[in-house]
């Protein structure tokens, strides 16, 4: 059985990009347009890992990281938020929501699957 | 597994000419006051995003100006940026800077450098960002480098991991102590798999330390209560372990020394040693919740192709964006039910129609009948639904007005409020694409001659803004759009003046109201005495009615002197289908749409009257209609030329009326319309050709180019 992993992005160019790098690597991957969207997605199905954007319309990376940070199901989750900002006040908004850690944007394929890696093996 | 670049790439655009349409439009909601945190948010998120997908491409230009664009916003929405008229003017701009490089990028053209460049610097100074003096060029790929380096310096170090370390920083190896708060394992992150990380680098020995480990009944379970000491034999730069723990450097305790550091020069073996040594596997128990299994790494030719595609998108895209661009179209998911649940109840029909067929008798006609209406019910409600999914609301078009409105009433220093109404009101797409244009230009006309400036409005007695109304519904088959303006209206007098010195009107004529506003139509007309740069050069009208025509609709303008001016667009709702009249002349058969069809009546040869010899009209109410013998025009031999034995069908096109004279009226039916243009060339009179039930071709004839066509032959041979 494979890994499966929430894509969580606005962006539907950034979504399609994961998962069809994802999905090479023969990860199961379920795509969320906001943050409300993959909370429900969340909530209906288990993931290994989700990777959600920060800025997202209706409910942004950090509210649905410590939404899901609340839910038994998701407590050791690896949650990885992708940002083009990797500054330290960023840094600590992610880790004190509960993010387990972050890939910077613009990504390769090389760096996500490095990253995916990191928490998935 | 094919990987498909390209059509990232064109998801890219199409999302990105969407947040730029946001970005404009809620720009302008900004602008009219409504500072809403929501508003701002959104605006920023519309850059972030664009600069987010050109990440993907390299689209260096694009990534460079959407983080300057998004840096303003940032500021802006954290309220460090005050938000004033010229700075949502300047993302305006910026907007329309943005779509410019995108649309240059994705066809591969050139894009006007200066503005963008023009507008880069606007954006830095309203940042305080020193610009640059040097070559534009060189500007913007230093910005993108600056960038480059500032958001991947984590990447840069880690694609250097692989190297050997450079002399200052040469090291047989490194000594680290990770001691991990107690909550670390709630964020996620499992020590194994770091330790892991660091195994890919080098030899590594791993020491535990299990001291902390308090007495069971205060042993939190999901707390991490064991802490590291690790060696790891590998010549690597400090940055590369820094990666590996970068994700949690808040949340422990670490200590890296290069190994050479450490160990005293008295002591030769291993630290390490001396303890207790503790591989991995031994303490993943204590750590690791629950063994999951390792996911395959099988296929690399796979990866490889993955790894590739940062490299080589430029080849994926150049094959098949250009096969894709503008040929497709979204629908949403119940139109795509209803018709599944349509073919579902033909299905239905047509296994009921089967069972006939294996016994039939004359006894059950009349469940065969009833058969075939509801298979007829089902063919045009699946056609209805086939018909939906090209459907799209009419806001696609007018979307675009509250940015040109803005744009024009500032170049032109005049106030309008711009109303939409009835966006939600769905035509066929070509329909839709093709009146795009036609309907900026009647917008661009109402701003320009038909609202007036504030000073006149006032002195006119009128509020200082002027309202221009968007006004879209359905009528009948029909949509209609409405174009009205509160504004001067026509000068009827002037027109006439304009049309008798330009020969369009003879100095005798008692034209109707009507028709003076036809001669807004014509081409060259124009009541302006000075050409702008928005429009007063006569070309247009004509061909916005040229346009409109071309689809099968009909312009119409009313207009009170002083109050405003209103054009009526009508359009069918879709090309492909049309409700027709079946006509029979002689042995053809012709289709006249049931929409121009006012009525079809028996002639009274008393109320004909013929002048200048062949012309002749019919006396209907008040009004004379002149008569068009189709056998005459179509060179037929009818079944006859006696008015009294036919039909004549009354028809109006573009606001006249004909009498079409013909042999009989058939049935009336849907008729699938095929272009007689496309496959044959274009004929004046007629709007194309359809098939008929028993296989004959039928022409489908158009009332406004008939009229066209009767008034030449009446001018030729008079």
């Amino acid at each position: 059985m494979s890994y499966k992993i929430l894509i969580c992005d606005d962006s539907a160019a950034i979504r399609q990009l994961v998962k069809l790098i994802l999905t090479t690597y023969e990860y199961e991957v379920i795509e969320a347009d906001d943050g409300l969207q993959g909370l429900a997605l969340a909530k209906k199905h288990q993931f290994d890992l989700i990777i959600t954007d920060v800025n997202m319309p209706n409910m942004d990376g950090l509210n649905l990281v410590r939404e899901l940070r609340t839910l038994p199901k998701y407590q050791f989750t690896p949650i990885l938020l992708m940002t083009t900002d990797p500054d330290s006040q960023t840094k600590k908004e992610a880790k004190s929501a509960g993010a387990t850690g972050w890939i910077i944007k613009p990504f390769d394929p090389d760096k996500l699957i490095a990253a995916v890696r990191k928490v998935l093996r | 597994m094919p990987v498909d670049l390209a059509e990232i790439r064109e998801i890219f655009f199409e999302e990105s000419v969407e947040n730029l349409n946001r970005m404009e439009s809620n720009l302008l909601e900004l602008e009219k006051g409504t500072v809403d945190s929501e508003l701002i948010n959104s605006i920023f998120r519309g850059a972030h995003s664009i600069k987010g997908g050109a990440g993907i491409f390299n689209f260096e230009e694009i990534i460079a100006f959407a983080h300057i664009m998004e840096t303003l916003l940032d500021d802006m929405r954290h309220e460090k940026q005050v938000i004033t008229p010229s700075v949502i003017d300047l993302l305006l701009r910026s907007v329309d800077a943005l779509r410019m490089m995108l649309l240059a990028v994705k066809e591969e053209s050139d894009y006007d450098v200066q503005e963008v460049q023009a507008c880069q610097n606007e954006l830095k100074n309203v940042l305080n960002v020193p610009t640059k003096k040097s070559d534009e060029k060189e500007s913007l790929e230093e910005e993108s480098d600056e960038k480059a380096t500032s958001e991947s310096s984590k990447s840069s170090e880690s694609s250097e991991l692989k190297e050997p370390a450079t002399s200052d920083t040469s090291t047989t190896g490194w000594h680290i102590v990770f001691k991990p708060n107690l909550s670390m394992l709630k964020t996620g992150n499992d020590p194994i798999n770091l330790f892991d990380e660091l195994k890919r680098l080098g030899d590594l020995e791993v020491k535990v330390d299990i001291s902390q480990i308090p007495t069971f009944s205060d042993l939190d379970v999901q707390a991490c209560h064991l802490s590291w000491e690790l060696i790891l034999r590998a010549d690597v730069k400090l940055a590369a372990l820094e990666e590996i723990f970068d994700w949690v450097e808040d949340e422990c305790e670490l200590h890296i020394t290069a190994l050479e550091e450490f160990s005293s020069p008295q002591e030769t073996e291993s630290p390490l040693e001396k303890s207790e040594e503790f591989i991995i596997d031994k303490c993943e128990g204590a750590v690791n919740q629950i063994e999951q299994p390792i996911p395959h790494f099988k296929k690399e030719t796979n990866r490889e192709e993955i790894s590739q595609l940062k490299t080589a998108p430029i080849e994926h895209k150049k094959k098949v964006h250009h096969q894709t661009e503008a040929n497709s179209i979204r629908v949403s998911i119940n139109k795509i039910d209803d018709l599944i649940n349509m073919v579902g109840e033909l299905v239905i029909t047509q296994s009921m129609l089967e069972q006939f067929g294996d016994n039939f008798d004359s006894s059950r006609i009349s469940q065969l009948r009833d058969g075939l209406s509801q298979l007829e019910r089902n063919s045009r409600e699946l056609q209805e639904s086939v018909m939906r999914i090209r459907m799209l609301p009419i806001s696609y078009s007018f979307n675009r007005f509250p940015r040109l409105v803005h744009d024009l009433s500032l170049q032109l220093s005049k106030k309008v409020e711009l109303k939409l109404s009835g966006e939600h009101t769905e035509l066929d797409k070509t329909v839709l694409e093709k009146m795009s244009d036609p309907l900026v230009h009647l917008v661009r006309n109402a701003l320009d001659h038909g609202i007036e400036t504030p000073v006149q409005r006032q002195a006119a007695g009128k509020s200082e803004t002027g309202e221009l109304r968007l006004h879209a519904f359905h009528q009948g088959g029909n949509i209609i759009i409405q174009i009205s303006d509160d504004g001067a209206g026509f000068d009827l007098d002037k027109i006439r003046a304009k049309a008798i010195q330009q020969d369009l009107l003879n100095p005798d004529d008692h034209p109707s109201e009507e028709e003076l506003y036809d001669l807004i139509f014509q081409p060259g007309f124009t009541t302006v005495e000075e050409v702008s740069n928005l429009s007063g050069r006569g070309v247009g009208m004509d061909v916005v009615r040229r346009n409109i025509r071309a689809l099968g609709g009909t312009i119409h303008v009313e207009s009170k002197q002083g109050e405003g001016s209103t054009f009526n667009v009508r359009l069918p709702l879709t090309l492909a289908i049309l409700d027709g009249q079946l006509v029979r002349v002689g042995q053809e058969i012709y289709i006249l749409s049931l929409l121009s069809i006012i009525e079809s009546l028996r002639v009274q040869t008393k109320l004909v009257n013929s002048y200048g010899g062949s012309a002749e009209v019919y006396k209907l109410r008040d009004e004379y209609i002149p008569i068009l013998r189709l056998y005459d025009l179509f060179d037929i031999i009818p079944s006859t030329t006696q008015l009294e034995q036919g039909i004549l069908v009354i028809a109006e096109g573009e606001g006249q009326k004909i009498g079409l004279f013909v042999d009989e009226l058939l049935s009336q039916q849907q008729i699938v319309i095929k272009s007689l243009e496309s496959n044959y060339k274009k004929i004046q009179g007629i709007f194309g050709a359809t098939i008929l039930g028993n296989g004959s071709v039928a022409l489908i004839l158009d009332v406004a180019g008939l009229i066209q066509r009767f008034h030449h032959i009446d001018f030729q041979e008079n």
